[in-house]
């Protein structure tokens, strides 16, 4: 095992790297001057910037070195823990970042814990009640939940409850030690909204992976012996379909930083996907790139995580 | 020699009725794009003006407007039909250069192997730790909005799935007894990808072109929708429903339906046809659905 945990924590860096690269170039596929791009701001007016404004940023952002020396004082920073200072806000980027970061966070654990707790029942009952209308049934919703856009269920949601019930997701955010009823009010429906498309998802993984166990003959041996079909599901079938089931999450909790940012903006949640949408308007490009580096990390660090627990969970990995 | 093609489509619905749904929304789509036109009784940007004047802000659907008006007076009609040629300009452009492009890149890096393949695997390893529409909304803030540079944004955000995808097929032809055989016999590479691998991806770029159409045009409104996508004045379903969100959808509930439904019909019929395709196609995929869900 620390063999197998070392080799694949050891890939981890590499692509790091390659992030960081990546992340860094984005300044400079800024058609024309990054510089003036940015004094112009989001409406392209750039009929009013001096030649003298355009000196002084370029010098400020450093954007007068070589390229490569850019880049290393640039990584030597944000490996200090220093990603720059907003162009727009002028703060450093991250005090801006660090509250929102853990509402975004929140948001996506409370969905992805939400999908998980529908999904594994109604894919392991789809399953195990293989072409039945159940089954038809919950294959037809995932479907829907597939292409259903995140924004459109977020607007539908407040709409039916707006009008049906008079009621609306309270405005203003209280993280969860102030206030955790009211953090859970404001949370609750954007985690649901997310959650659904995830959940049509990881309902149909469950099905696949689960119909793929029940064919496998240790299940006709803990049935011949006499056990009862309830054990043989959940103890010998179930545990065993859960492995793709929790790869597939992992990589579901990727994709769920990317649908945050949709339903974050819905329902006004001030997290990190607003703080994105805000940087692009005002093209306030260190913060998108300290929000891109980001994401980016979270996700390779789940990554690994999932990886590391397959193979405590199941030994043959380890040998791959 | 006319008859084969539709007996083909008569014997893919009765196998997959599910597909030739999705085959026949996909048809719609391109029928009202196509005729928009025609169609259309106003025009999608127009705020119209009636006999006294006044301008029918919020009308509900009825004789005179079929889907009603937006909250400012402009026929929902007509914008969802335009909205159509929006999302198909959209989506074909992105496939067509992006499906191409990358099935191209994938296909040299599987073949090719060693330098470059590794090269390419770091690339595909590192963007697939950035979610799809934060690829696209980073690229977007670069490259600043228009309809075209959503196209771009949109192919860049395909690099990483569709490189993937399509390696992992060529790998495991390059493997096959043909393929090692020709080798054997000295044939140059170009005559093995031409003669040999392409005849056998050429399913798995159908496959990939029909979701990632789907993945296109839902990238395309959640990026307007966020008003970093197309300029306002475009008519894109997406843009449609921004105002929806920002509390018109209260008092005019139609004009954040019907867009919405338009978006989720297309993606839907785009994802089943796909479906129905590898199915068909290349059964090896099932229960892997490469793209068309990345975006959200």
């Amino acid at each position: 095992m620390g063999k197998y945990a070392l080799r694949r924590a050891l890939l981890f860096i590499p692509t790091l790297l390659v992030v960081t690269v990546l992340v860094f170039a984005l300044f400079w596929i800024v058609p024309g001057d990054p510089a003036l791009a940015i004094l112009a701001g989001g409406e392209g007016d750039t009929g009013s910037v001096t030649q003298e404004q355009l000196q002084q940023l370029r010098q400020r952002l450093g954007l007068d070195r070589p390229l490569h020396v850019q880049y290393a004082s640039w990584l030597a920073d944000v490996l200090r823990g220093d990603l720059g200072t907003s162009l727009w806000y002028k703060t450093p980027v991250w005090d801006q970042l660090r509250d929102r970061f853990l509402v975004t966070m929140e948001l996506a654990t409370m969905a992805i814990v939400l999908a998980v707790c529908a999904a594994v029942p109604l894919g392991v009952a789809s399953a195990v009640k293989q072409d039945t209308g159940l089954d038809y049934v919950s294959r037809i919703f995932s479907s829907i939940g597939i292409a259903l856009p995140t924004f459109w269920l977020g607007i539908l949601i407040v709409y039916a409850l707006a009008s049906f019930f008079d009621w609306l997701p309270p405005l203003g955010y209280a993280t969860v030690w102030d206030d955790p009823l009211l953090n859970l009010q404001q949370l609750v429906l954007p985690a649901l909204t997310l959650a659904f498309n995830d959940l049509a998802f990881t309902a149909r993984v469950t099905r696949s992976s689960m119909l793929e166990v029940m064919r496998e003959d240790y299940l006709r041996t803990a049935r011949a012996k006499g056990l009862g079909e309830l054990v043989v599901v959940a103890r010998h079938a179930l545990k065993n379909a859960l492995l793709p089931v929790l790869t597939v999450s992992g990589y579901q909790f990727a994709r769920l930083l990317g649908g945050v940012i949709i339903v974050e903006s819905i329902f006004v949640v001030p997290g990190m996907g607003t703080l994105l949408i805000d940087s692009i308007i005002h093209r306030d490009f260190i913060v998108l790139q300290a929000i891109v580096l980001l994401v980016a990390m979270v996700v390779l660090v789940i990554n690994l995580l999932v990886d590391l627990s397959y193979g405590v969970l199941d030994p043959r990995v380890r040998y791959q | 020699m006319l008859a084969a093609p539709w007996t083909t489509v008569v014997d893919f619905s009765r196998r997959k009725p599910l597909g030739a749904v999705g085959g026949f929304i996909v048809l719609a789509l391109v029928a009202t794009a196509l005729l928009a036109p025609v169609l259309s009784p106003y025009d999608p940007r127009q705020i119209i003006r009636e006999a006294d004047n006044r301008v029918p802000v919020h009308v509900a659907p009825g004789r005179s407007y079929p889907m009603g008006t937006d909250h400012v007076g402009r026929d929902m009609v007509s914008r969802i039909m335009y909205g159509a040629r929006i999302s198909l300009y959209v989506g074909l452009g992105a496939v067509l250069i992006g499906v191409t492009g990358w099935f191209v890149v994938g296909l040299v890096s599987a073949y090719a192997g060693r330098g470059v393949d590794l090269v390419v695997q770091r690339l595909v390893d590192a963007m697939q730790a950035v979610p799809g529409l934060i690829i696209v909304l980073a690229i977007m803030a670069v490259l600043g909005s228009s309809l075209n540079n959503v196209i771009i944004a949109i192919i860049i955000g395909m690099l990483a799935p569709v490189v993937r995808t399509v390696r992992s097929q060529v790998l495991s032809v390059k493997e096959m007894e043909y393929v090692v055989a020709a080798r054997a016999i000295g044939a140059p590479a170009a005559r093995i990808i031409a003669r040999h691998i392409l005849p056998n991806c050429l399913a798995i770029y159908l496959i990939l072109a029909t979701y990632y159409l789907g993945f296109a045009i839902i990238l395309e409104a959640s990026l307007s929708f966020l008003g970093v996508g197309v300029p306002p004045d475009v008519p894109s379903w997406g843009g449609m429903l921004t105002a929806a969100a920002q509390g018109h959808i209260t008092k005019a509930p139609w004009a954040g339906i019907f867009p919405g439904l338009a978006i989720f019909l297309v993606v839907l019929g785009f994802n089943l046809l796909g479906d129905a395709l590898r199915d068909v196609l290349e059964p090896r995929l099932r229960g892997a659905r490469p793209g068309a869900r990345d975006a959200r």
